[in-house]
């Protein structure tokens, strides 16, 4: 049976080699035979053009990964903290889980790219005195409050997904409401949804050009500042080839993690 | 054993208790003292959980009191951890905590509610684990266990508490029959070390072996308790003669 099936995986792995490297080839041949190829390369391709941009937009896309950075990590806490909060018993906490659940229908509901334009212009706008006016700044907490919003949930159904058992018994052993969340609860579901996690990651990789629409200066920003000057879209593959050299490995990687985790379940509740 | 003066350590008078329309509970009288191991028995769905889950304050009750030590710990006001500091409730699934180890299992609620430092915890929890078998397994996650490990470990967790009552919900049930045996012997040890246990069981040997007193739950009361040697074989109630004699038929006294 094994034999069997490493001798046909053999086979199946040369028959998929030899089609891929067909298609592709009939795509590509196809491609730089047609005659457009030569406006589609000056305009898109230019290696001139492409050593002319990259300077600044590396220099953008170096901007996009700390705001990636950052505004990650604060997902990841505010989010869970809201999710905390959401779950919480008792009547005392009627108000707080309130405005959890008034906090997620609001960011849910409205479109990332609204948001980012209206705090990113409206409230340095206001000219309140103590509040901070860069659009860098609103931009990433905007980002930071949509993505919340949603982590939040996936923070939720983990939580909802760890049995009630758990929390009787931590309860019944004497454990504040807190304290079996924090020890009990909280590390089963936040194990349970590390795949929806990391694929909240890889959009958010891809979501921090958004706040170019602020002027914000990041890679797609000085692209298009290339373009403007230029009219030629280099600087545009150019921004192009820096997002795709991490959000594939990013999403090469979570598919791999979630598979993984998959597997350890179902061995797990075999 | 205990004189009828001396105040007890639970006492129930008159529990209600109903999931919304359902009645569970429609009165439930019962006196255990310092020391008594009461064994509760009654067909499936009679309440038998529910009555333990009350008392750990798991459950809310609809009315009635419930009394530890002579205190009303249903009244009003009630810290309700500090009284689930007092007792432990072990659970027919084990419910032990999958992503901690046996060790972190066990001296989770010294550390965290009882304060006691991690050192001595783990001391205490290492000698207890060692008094039931489970000395090689202190390290190991509970997915590696075997069921009746499992329940020890879990027994071991409510015990580290030191707990005034114990109260254990058909502990046996989700073994294996080769099994149950050495969950049984557990408890047994702890009956003679004089541990005040209230246990829900469909395992009227052990109840006969075990128990100071037997309870018969019907219709949301205790329909009839006393000695197991009266209660399960010379049952006074027409209902707990059916019951028993049911069992009997299905070859389980
Ligand atoms: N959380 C709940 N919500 C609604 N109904 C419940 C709940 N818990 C228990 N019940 C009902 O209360 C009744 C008593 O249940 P309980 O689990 O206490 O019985 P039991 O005597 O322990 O039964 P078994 O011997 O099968 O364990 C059952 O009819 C059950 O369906
Ligand atoms: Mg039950």
């Amino acid at each position: 049976m094994r034999g069997w099936l490493a001798e046909e995986g053999a086979k199946g792995a040369s028959v998929a080699a030899l089609s891929t490297v067909a298609v592709f080839g009939l795509a590509v041949w196809a491609v730089l035979r047609s005659e457009n190829w030569d406006a589609v390369q000056s305009q898109f391709f230019n290696p001139e053009n492409f050593a002319e941009a990259w300077p600044d937009v590396l220099q953008g896309f170096w901007l996009d990964l700390r705001m990636f950075a950052i505004a990650q990590i604060a997902i990841l806490v505010f989010a869970l903290l809201v999710a905390v909060v959401r779950s919480l018993r008792g009547p005392a906490f009627l108000p707080v889980r309130l405005l959890a659940v008034l906090y997620i229908d609001l960011f849910r509901g409205v479109p990332l790219i609204l948001a980012i334009l209206l705090f990113g212009f409206g409230v340095p706008a206001l000219d309140l005195p103590g509040v901070p006016r860069s659009p860098l700044f609103w931009g990433v907490t905007t980002l930071v409050l949509s993505y919340s919003a949603y982590t939040a949930e996936v923070y939720r159904s983990g939580i909802d997904s760890v049995p009630e058992s758990q929390r009787s018994s931590a309860r019944s052993l004497g454990l504040t409401q807190w304290q079996s969340l924090r020890y009990a609860v909280l590390p089963q579901a936040v194990r349970n949804v590390v795949p929806a996690l990391l694929n909240g990651l890889v959009s958010l990789q891809k979501d921090v050009a958004l706040v170019s629409v602020l002027g914000v200066r990041e890679a797609v920003r000085e692209a298009q500042i290339y373009t403007s000057l230029t009219f030629n879209y280099t600087s545009y593959v150019a921004a192009t080839v820096l997002f795709l050299l991490i959000s594939v490995p990013a999403a090469r990687f979570a598919d791999w993690y979630s598979a993984r985790d998959r597997a350890r379940r179902s061995q797990m509740a075999a | 054993m205990t004189g009828d003066h001396a105040v007890a350590r639970l006492r129930l008078d008159g529990v209600h208790k109903r999931f919304g329309a359902k009645v569970v509970l429609e009165g439930i009288d019962l006196v255990v003292h310092e020391h008594e191991v009461v064994c509760l028995i009654g067909p499936s769905g009679c309440g038998k959980s529910t009555l333990l889950r009350c008392v750990d304050l798991l459950e809310r009750i609809d009315r009635g009191r419930i009394l530890l030590d002579g205190r009303d710990i249903t009244a009003r006001g009630i810290d309700t951890n500090a009284v689930r500091k007092r007792m432990a409730i072990v659970f027919q699934s084990f419910n032990l905590f999958p992503h901690l180890s046996v060790l972190d299992n066990v001296t989770l609620a010294p550390r965290k509610a009882h304060g006691v430092r991690r050192s001595q915890a783990e001391a205490k929890a290492r000698d207890l684990l060692g008094r039931f078998g489970l000395a090689d397994k202190a390290d190991e996650y509970p997915e590696r266990l075997s069921g009746g490990q499992q329940q020890r470990a879990a027994i071991v967790r409510a015990l580290t508490i030191d707990p005034d009552l114990l109260l254990l919900d058909e502990v046996t049930s989700a073994l294996d029959p080769e099994l149950v045996g050495e969950v049984l012997a557990v408890i047994r040890e702890l009956a003679r070390s004089g541990m005040t246990m209230v246990l829900a069981t469909h395992e009227m040997g052990f109840a006969r072996d075990v128990a100071d007193r037997v309870c018969f739950l019907h219709e949301g009361r205790v329909l009839e308790s006393g000695p197991p040697a009266q209660v399960l074989r010379d049952p006074t109630q027409e209902r707990t003669r059916q019951f028993l004699s049911r069992i009997i038929d299905a070859g389980r006294l």
